[in-house]
């Protein structure tokens, strides 16, 4: 294939809020940290379990015995965060701890705000720290300190502990949890191929080399043969619609007012029709085998993208023999 | 069990090991070459194959069923026997033999594949913890693993200058793959210089970000012998899993990798390949499946030197299987994991005959 430019990429960003409900475990144990409290729950073996079980580890029992602990602890392990990633407890070096809560049996995952590794060891007692706003989720313990930063010359303690009064007694049951990820996606070599021409006003194409196929856009391996394609074939702007449907139903970031038409356009040359809107006539009078021509936006709103062409609109030919299209529906 | 028809592998290929792939997040770029490879290697025709399983992730590439695309690689007509996991391929290769063993098919090829540089894979990792109270604190894989490893320092199991002479013991090693992403040699004495990346883990403790693809062809007792001149026949397949809490198992032990191990009989190997993506759980698994200082662990380098996700644990039992089909020796085992802090193990051993 012609050129070697490296391929296009672009930032992707997912986002989304995770709401999940919870079962009666989880919801007892969300609530009372809401109320600054931690509650286990009491395993078949006697053990109490912080974070809790709502399954027994060792029976698979369900679990219910709620058991009260401390918010106070013993560092069981620990690591250091030397550069705290996106949503992470706390946004300045801080470690990593399991942290036996006192009258737990296992260990609670969460961040230790200490300051610097050396200030760190295991068996340290840590407390927990309360978000100034408790909601009833995980990250309503904003984090550890060092029990022995706490202690102030009254012998009480200075941090963020509250005893406000409940501002409700229901129960939470469902917690939310934003999930923001990035990557870089990369067309592949071919897409990036078909995507330049796009912005010069050309349908770049390729065609498999064992069936002849010819791909637009081009996908870099027959999904047929499973071989590379590698002739690039440069495709006209005019095709038949194979199939079609009219849209009637309005959505979020809908461009046109309902009624139209999405249909399948197989450009002539191609052995596999591209989705486009049929635009320039009622949408009552698309039909199968149509023949179309594509309607280019202004020259200088080109991008690398299909949306160069806004639609495509009828051009008045003869419709196209049913058997012309027919191996494509 | 002897009605079941035993399976061996007959072919293995990988793409190199690259810290970072031009090539889309859906595998074709990199698979194509590796099925070529693959089946030139065996013999064997596209259309031949049996069936088709694959293991990938959606979040490494972050996408919804970004397997599918990859399927443009296999040329899928006519039409294929094909299923995918969302978990490393060993697991695919698990189902491949299954399918073999109950005589449904006679022939498998497994693949995987993962471009774990689209994203940041310490974050895209953590979203396999626990959703309710663990992963919306974003806990990154490095981290955890530190915690993992300390315990290990401070219970006395293994210590960072151990942990530096297995990164310096794969590094050599990977001086003869040239697929490995890195393979210049390392003093294990100045490591413990270098600083902490994650204290008590430093750079040379944990795998290298790599993107790449793998494949292996598994074949039934009659077909394996006409697809490779010394197969490598897999003698146990074994997978167990340990509590996904955390803080509720003892991090330094993987009692599911014992298990495992134990039941796939692995008395006797001479090769292990391990899927330790850190110094550490290498030190780890050594101990829990009881191998003995004359087993030769990680010859191709290892993880550590190169670890493209969900096709890691693949890559493992490909290289050991390798040293079977080239006679280098008889009994070997590899080894793959999923989840956080080898939550979950697979072991497959294999023996030439």
């Amino acid at each position: 294939m012609a050129g070697t430019e490296a391929p296009l990429s672009a930032p992707l960003e997912l986002g989304f809020d995770y709401t999940r409900s919870l079962g009666p475990v989880l919801s007892r144990f969300v609530t009372a940290l809401r109320d600054r409290r931690v509650e286990g729950v009491r395993g078949s073996d006697g053990r109490v379990h912080v974070p809790p079980a709502e399954y027994d580890p060792v029976t698979g029992q369900p679990l219910s015995e709620r058991v009260p602990v401390a918010d106070e602890g013993t560092v069981v392990t620990w690591s250091w965060q030397p550069t705290p990633l996106e949503g992470q407890p706390l946004e300045h070096p801080f470690a990593w701890a399991l942290v036996r809560l006192d009258g737990a049996d296992t260990a609670l995952l969460h961040a230790v705000d200490a300051g610097a590794p050396a200030h760190m060891r295991t068996g340290m007692r840590v407390r927990i720290r309360w978000a100034e706003q408790t909601v009833g989720h995980i990250t309503d313990i904003a984090c550890f300190e060092p029990v022995d930063n706490l202690v102030s010359g009254d012998g009480r303690y200075s941090d963020h502990r509250h005893s406000r009064p409940l501002t409700s007694q229901d129960p939470v049951t469902m917690i939310t949890t934003p999930v923001h990820l990035h990557y870089r996606h990369s067309a592949s070599l071919e897409e990036s191929r078909y995507l330049r021409g796009l912005a010069e006003g050309r349908l770049l194409g390729q065609r498999c080399p064992e069936c002849r196929k010819v791909y637009i856009p081009p996908r870099g391996a027959c999904p047929t043969d499973g071989v590379p394609t590698e002739e690039e074939v440069e495709l006209p702007d005019t095709g038949t619609v194979t199939t079609f449907c009219i849209v009637n139903v309005p959505f979020l970031g809908q461009r046109i007012t309902p009624p139209y038409v999405s249909a399948y356009v197989l450009l002539d040359g191609a052995d596999i029709p591209l989705m486009h809107l049929v635009l320039g006539c009622a949408a009552d009078e698309v039909r199968m085998g149509m023949r179309v021509k594509a309607q280019w936006r202004p020259r200088e709103e080109w991008g690398t993208t299909l949306g160069n062409i806004d639609h495509f609109r009828p051009t008045g030919e003869p419709d196209a023999e049913f058997e012309s299209y027919a191996g494509y529906l | 069990m002897s009605s079941f028809p035993e399976v061996a592998v007959v072919g293995f290929a990988q793409s190199p090991q690259v810290r970072e792939t031009t090539g889309t997040t859906n595998g074709v770029e990199m698979l194509v070459p590796v099925f070529q490879r693959v089946l030139a290697e065996t013999g064997l025709s596209r259309r031949e194959v049996g069936f088709w399983c694959s293991g990938s992730s959606d979040y490494l590439a972050g996408r919804a069923f970004s397997f599918v695309s990859a399927v443009d690689a296999i040329g899928a007509l006519p039409p294929i026997a094909e299923s995918h996991v969302e978990s490393d391929a060993a697991w695919a290769l698990y189902e491949a033999w299954v399918k073999i063993r109950t005589g449904e098919v006679d022939t498998a090829l497994v693949y995987g594949f993962g471009k774990s540089s689209a994203g940041d894979l310490r974050r895209v990792l953590a979203l396999q913890l626990d959703p309710y109270l663990v992963a919306p604190l974003w806990p990154d894989s490095v981290s955890i693993a530190a915690l993992q490893a300390r315990l290990g320092i401070d219970a006395g199991l293994w210590s960072e200058k151990e942990m530096a002479e297995v990164a310096a013991r794969s590094r050599a090693a990977a001086a003869t793959n040239p697929n490995a992403q890195l393979r210049d040699p390392v003093d294990p004495d100045t490591l413990l210089d270098t600083p902490y990346l994650a204290d008590p883990l430093r750079a040379h403790d944990c795998a290298p970000i790599t993107d790449g693809a793998a494949a292996i062809v598994l074949a039934a007792g009659h077909r394996a012998a006409e697809l490779c001149d010394r197969p490598a026949w897999i003698t146990g397949l074994e997978h167990r899993v340990d509590s996904p809490a955390l803080g509720a198992r003892d991090l330094s032990r993987a009692p599911s990798a014992g298990a495992a191990g134990a039941a796939a009989g692995i008395s006797g190997v001479q090769v292990a390949e391990l899927s330790a993506p850190f110094t550490s759980q290498e030190l780890l698994l050594r101990r829990e499946l009881g191998l003995s200082e004359d087993v030769v662990i990680n010859p191709s380098g290892g993880p550590l030197c190169g670890n493209p996700m969900f096709a890691g644990g693949l890559v493992r039992i490909g290289e050991a299987a390798s040293r079977v089909m080239s006679g280098e020796a008889g009994k070997v085992l590899g080894h793959a994991s999923n989840g956080p802090l080898l939550q979950q193990n697979l072991i497959c051993v294999m023996e030439g005959r």
